[in-house]
């Protein structure tokens, strides 16, 4: 089944699974939905994201969505990553914090949005702190993970070689041992940022953002502007994960070549 | 310097059900300088509980341990530890590795990379400096790990079955390499070994233990003289005479469990 088939991974057969796609939904909505409204056809779409480029707020959209992008996650690295650190290397932290963690990672990021609201007003703040409530859970999460499960060796190899005081330990053993881990959750909590986006930016908080701008299109009962907005929303978070992934294996992560996990 | 005195040390471990194990009890013992002294007994005997309580990573229940009369502790900067598994740190290179005792005492980054330049030729591996520890073989990391252990020129170093990991040729290779480093560098060794070929090949001295309680057997000298040859009828007697009295325990040790596999 695997393997046999001459250039299993030439790039031929993702062009010819996206064409593939593309026709079918220009056929599906031309031929069988004729409602533009229901269905926008493929080229309805690259029209209106051509006159979007001409004469629309795009670029003002991809700003603002960027600074409640990053206003959340950076927000939830600031504090999810010491919070995961101080409860994975001290068992007394973890008893007392994890009753608390637990109580509230279960409420949905988006039933925080009324507070968000109450508390930053309509600002990008508000929109900030909702993607940040999404973020921070994987972040602490894997923080800790990764921390609990760092090879016990390590730490009494740094021991026997001077490194004895908790913090020593921690930034020369425990955070390079533990960032595999550590990656994974940012990783996780950038694609959590960009679903938390969308609904944030719906509320209002702005004039401008990619998410908003599907909810003003939705109310001009323009569906092809919605459209392109849900492509480019797609396209900058697979992008996002992309950039993530391979940084971080090329760089930090470069001597994890090889290792078997 | 490297004295070791060893006196009184006993450690029990309280089971999850309060119940006690004692794995070592009342172990005293003089290891002199530059001596290299081997562990060997049947396994739960309590020899790496010992060697770890040596090193500080343990505390003993009573007793002491002092290294030339310094009372050990914690982990500390006199002594140096090999340990069984690999231990090099896989997000460090070669270099990295070995320089990171001298890092932790506060040296600059060119001086404790010259230095561990000489440690890393002297296992052998100048070519590998800028390696990671997943593209070298077994053999090739446990010679950085004991590069990395005397890159802080400990007086003393504990090796935990350091070889006990890799294939037959490598391991006689690296015990002669062991030897000369020893020699050249002048260090007590104390070594835990499964195999008392290799007992017998490096060490001054070996210590059989006897398990539970883990207690000192028997103290048996090597008065062969180095290179030392393992077909030498000599070799081959003190390697059989060591044989016999761990096998003797072992079997003690499994009529024991049978009988109380009968209760």
């Amino acid at each position: 089944m695997t393997g046999n088939l001459p250039g299993l991974r030439s790039p031929g057969f993702t062009i010819l699974s996206i064409s593939a796609l593309l026709i079918f939904w220009q056929v599906l909505a031309d031929e069988i939905v004729q409602n533009r409204f229901i269905l926008p056809s493929c080229t309805d779409v690259i029209i209106a994201f051509y006159d979007l480029i001409v004469s629309g707020t795009m670029t003002m959209d991809f700003a603002i969505s960027m600074i409640h992008f990053f206003i959340g996650l950076g927000l939830s690295l600031l504090i999810g990553v010491p919070t995961g650190i101080v409860i994975g290397w001290y068992p007394i932290a973890n008893r007392l914090l994890d009753p608390i963690i637990e109580i509230i990672r279960p409420i949905p990021p988006l039933a925080w949005i009324p507070f968000a609201i109450v508390w930053f007003g309509l600002t990008d703040l508000a929109a900030g702190f909702v993607i940040f409530i999404g973020a921070v859970f994987p972040v602490l999460i894997n923080t800790y993970e990764g921390f609990r499960n760092i090879p016990r060796i390590f730490v009494e190899a740094g021991k026997m070689l001077g490194c004895t005081s908790n913090a020593a330990l921690i930034r020369f053993i425990a955070i390079p041992a533990a960032l595999p881990h550590l990656a994974a959750g940012f990783r996780v909590a950038s694609g959590v940022a960009w679903m938390c986006l969308v609904a944030a930016e719906m509320f209002g908080v702005s004039r401008f953002g990619l998410g908003q701008k599907i909810w003003w299109y939705y109310n001009l009962h323009q569906m092809d502007k919605v459209m392109v907005y849900m492509l480019i929303l797609g396209f900058i978070g697979l992008f996002i994960d992309y950039l993530f992934r391979y940084g971080m294996n090329r760089t930090l992560l470069r001597w994890r070549q090889g290792e078997v996990n | 310097m490297g004295r070791v005195e060893i006196s009184h040390i006993c450690r029990e471990f309280v089971k999850e059900d309060g119940s006690r194990v004692v794995a070592l009890s009342d172990i005293t013992l003089s290891i002199a300088d530059d001596e290299f002294v081997s562990f060997v007994g049947p396994s739960g005997c309590g020899k790496t509980t010992l060697l770890r309580i040596i090193a500080g990573l343990d505390k003993a229940s009573s007793g002491e341990v002092r290294v030339d009369g310094s009372l050990i502790t914690g982990p500390g900067q006199k002594v140096g530890m090999v340990f069984q598994e690999y231990s090099l740190f896989p997000w460090r290179n070669v270099i990295s590795n070995v320089a990171f005792g001298l890092q932790m005492r506060g040296m600059s980054k060119e001086e404790r990379y010259a230095i561990a330049r000489k440690y890393i030729s002297l296992v052998g591996l100048s070519q590998f400096e800028q390696s990671y520890p997943y593209e070298l073989s077994g053999g090739m990391r446990q010679r950085v790990a004991i590069a990395r252990a005397l890159a802080t020129d400990p007086d003393l170093l504990l090796m935990d079955e350091p070889f006990g990991a890799l294939d037959a040729q490598t391991r006689n290779h690296m015990q002669c390499e062991l030897l000369d480093i020893w020699e050249t560098k002048k260090k007590t060794i104390l070594f835990v070994t499964h195999s008392c070929d290799e007992a017998v090949f490096l060490s001054d001295r070996v210590v059989v233990l006897s398990p539970r309680p883990g207690i000192i057997r028997e103290i048996v000298n090597i008065p062969i003289s180095r290179p030392r040859d393992r077909t030498n009828k000599e070799f081959i007697d003190l390697r059989r005479c060591l044989l016999e009295m761990i096998e003797d325990e072992e079997r003690e040790e499994e009529r024991i469990k049978c009988k109380s596999g009968n209760l």
